[in-house]
């Protein structure tokens, strides 16, 4: 606590101890940024983080294995939210910040206004959402083509049986029902990919509604969490909805291929997402904020997006690097290795 | 507001003053004073600390939208452009339509279990109300959701089709998360309210009132409709109240059965949203000063909403209690 205190009157975050680990802001100084270093007694560290709850799991595994090798330092981590978790850092009441958009211009103005130095994005891990529907009598998993899903999701295809889906599912006996789609309710980092990538597949809907954790639909019901749309779409005959992949993993869900901008139907998987960053990682910004929906790659699958976490040191190269191999077993995709290079080599100049 | 339950104290000499300010001391009688007035003062203090919050932190939002935020229904976190009248709308209808339910059905067995059953069931039953009245939101929510949601849409709502399908308010699509699912589990929600303390309120009227009744010829019945409950009239009404106030700012069970959609529908079998629900749902990913602000503005609304709507209730108890032999 004390410790924590004293990295918040240095200003920006960064707490030192013994081994020169240097633990900042979720968003932290930039390189060059005037870093005092202060020397706290080397017995215990605590870090505290606030935001994204999407890999909240992974996080508090990566924390937990960190503080086995590091049992000085503790980090807690509070999954509130990505605008929580933003507010929070910006605001100085925490060390870290996480977040499953990046800031946007305006946050990282008011952020450089209040703390005179920039925050920095770091991507750790990788997430997806997946169509999932359920049609009586429908067991094959349906092929979805970027214009199928933006008129479903604008409400202009409005029948199962409409001609944009049933072109790719030859072979699929679909009904005439209506289509019933359920979103999410609650403001998430799932729905912000999701009208993300609706967003960059059709013009009509970035128009119209955006993208956002939370937007205005054009049509559908909403539920809350992932269990309230994965509920929502069980008890509703001919409905669609979208959920996080890991969440399908878990639950066991079947759930629908998407086209990627190649061209190809893709099933969403550790291997498909992790494919859909090496594309993007070729021309990735410096900050990291960049949007990985859509992305180039025979295989990509193109409803992928990061995590992003700005916590600097010795632990962010820990989770890039040992934390990696952590990450399938919880069913989260890992960095493709540009990526992770180019990240390694960020956090360097900052250290 | 309240007075000194004690002597005049400014015609005592300064002295005499102190001294007999220590003697009841003392006693207990000025420290219970103080004691219960500060416990009552912190009451208002809540109530206008939370008042003055929502007020100050909602200024962005009030200068942006001034009065036209409590009549647009638009709802748009994207393009910064916000309405609180579906909300309104929502909170509103599901909270009357739980109190439409629950009133008969709470008054009915806080009657039943006060003065026509036996002591022995009637003390086990109310244990068991008491019991429902702290199962956790959030396992209505799911009760809800996975249970009543498929007892409406498999046989409620088509048998009250057959019978006022005629109506607007049933008819439409029903997708089982509406309006009307809502208000049902909010009546399950209240009931106990109003049950647990409508017994008591029952109970403790004098036996006096009872055998003075039955003496001049009335039957048991009458007895309790026209003596019993009058008599109790005001401690009904506040288990009513406790009950709306409840219904109105229930979030967790009202947003699983909702169906989360912000729009203005006549009918109760579609889709709707309430103020505390889009607060729950929104706050902790809002994203922007303007969008908090016109969240915490919304639940600004709901203060006003829920003050609003008491005020009317308290009204009309005044202007019906009036009509009756004693004020």
């Amino acid at each position: 606590m004390q410790n924590r205190n004293q990295t918040k009157s240095l200003g920006l975050a960064s707490a030192l101890l013994g081994g020169g680990l240097v633990l900042a802001g979720l968003l932290i100084t930039a390189p060059g940024a005037p870093t005092k270093a202060a020397m706290p007694p080397a017995d215990s560290l605590q870090i505290t983080g606030a935001g994204a709850t999407f890999p909240y799991p992974m996080y508090s595994k990566w924390f937990n294995e960190y503080q086995k090798l590091h049992p000085n330092i503790e980090i807690n981590y509070q999954s509130i939210g990505s605008g929580g978790g933003i507010k929070q850092v910006t605001e100085g009441t925490v060390d870290f910040g996480a977040s499953d958009g990046p800031m946007t211009d305006d946050q990282l103005n008011a952020f450089q206004a209040k703390h005179g130095a920039p925050v920095l994005h770091f991507p750790t891990v990788l997430g997806a959402d997946v169509p999932t529907y359920n049609i009586p009598g429908v067991k094959a998993e349906l092929k979805f083509t970027p214009e199928a899903l933006a008129g479903i999701f604008l409400g202009k295809i409005t029948k199962w049986n409409d001609p944009a889906i049933t072109g790719q599912n030859s072979g699929v006996e679909l009904p005439g029902a209506d289509i019933v789609v359920v979103h999410r309710s609650d403001g998430s980092g799932t729905t912000y990919i999701w009208t993300d990538y609706l967003s960059k597949v059709s013009e009509e809907w970035k128009n119209k509604v955006g993208k956002g954790t939370s937007v205005n639909w054009p049509v559908g019901l909403g539920g809350k969490g992932n269990e309230g749309v994965s509920g929502q779409v069980q008890q509703t005959a001919n409905s669609i909805g979208y959920v996080e992949l890991i969440y399908a993993i878990q639950n066991h869900m079947s759930y629908g291929m998407v086209k990627n901008a190649a061209g190809n139907f893709v099933k969403a998987d550790l291997a498909s997402v992790t494919e859909a960053a090496s594309g993007a990682s070729r021309d990735m910004p410096d900050d990291f904020r960049v949007s990985i929906t859509n992305a180039q790659g025979k295989n990509a699958y193109p409803v992928s997006s990061f995590t992003w976490l700005q916590a600097i040191t010795d632990f962010l190269h820990w989770m890039m690097t040992d934390g990696q191999n952590m990450t399938e077993a919880l069913a989260y995709a890992r960095l493709p290795r540009p990526v992770q290079q180019k990240e390694l080599k960020s956090i360097s100049k900052v250290q | 507001m309240a007075t000194t339950p004690t002597l005049d104290r400014h015609t005592l000499p300064s002295g005499g003053r102190v001294r007999s300010f220590i003697k009841r001391l003392r006693a207990g009688e000025e420290a219970a004073y103080l004691l219960t007035l500060a416990a009552a003062a912190t009451i208002l203090l809540i109530t206008s600390l939370i008042f003055y919050e929502l007020y100050v932190q909602s200024a962005l939002s009030r200068h942006k939208f001034g009065f036209h935020f409590l009549f647009t229904q638009t709802w748009n976190p994207v393009t910064g452009d916000f309405g609180a009248l579906p909300y309104v709308y929502g909170t509103v209808v599901t909270s009357v339509l739980a109190l439409i339910i629950a009133i008969p059905q709470g008054l009915g067995s806080a009657i039943f279990l006060a003065e026509l059953a036996p002591p022995k069931i009637s003390d086990a039953l109310a244990f068991l109300i008491e019991l429902l009245a702290a199962v956790p939101s959030v396992i209505f929510g799911l009760l809800g959701m996975y249970v009543l949601v498929p007892i409406l849409q498999s046989s409620v709502v088509p048998a009250l089709r057959t019978v006022f399908g005629f109506l607007p308010v049933f008819q439409g699509a029903f997708y089982g998360v509406s309006y009307f699912a809502a208000g049902v589990v909010l009546s399950i929600m209240i009931v106990p309210f109003i049950v647990s303390i409508s017994r008591e309120v029952l109970l403790a009227v004098p036996q006096e009132q009872r055998e003075a009744s039955l003496a001049v010829g009335a039957n048991r019945w009458q007895t309790t409709w026209h003596v019993v409950v009058p008599y109790a009239l005001k401690g009904i009404m506040g288990s009513i109240f406790l009950a709306l106030a409840r219904a109105l700012g229930e979030t967790m069970a009202v947003t699983m059965v909702i169906g989360n959609v912000p729009q203005i529908k006549a009918s109760l079998l579609a889709p709707g949203y309430s103020i505390a629900a889009v607060i729950a749902n929104e706050f902790t990913e809002a994203v922007g000063d303007l969008y908090t602000s016109a969240l915490i503005e919304l639940g600004l609304v709901l203060f006003l909403v829920t003050f609003v709507i008491n005020g009317l209730a308290r009204l009309m108890i005044m202007t019906t209690t009036r009509q009756g032999a004693h004020s």
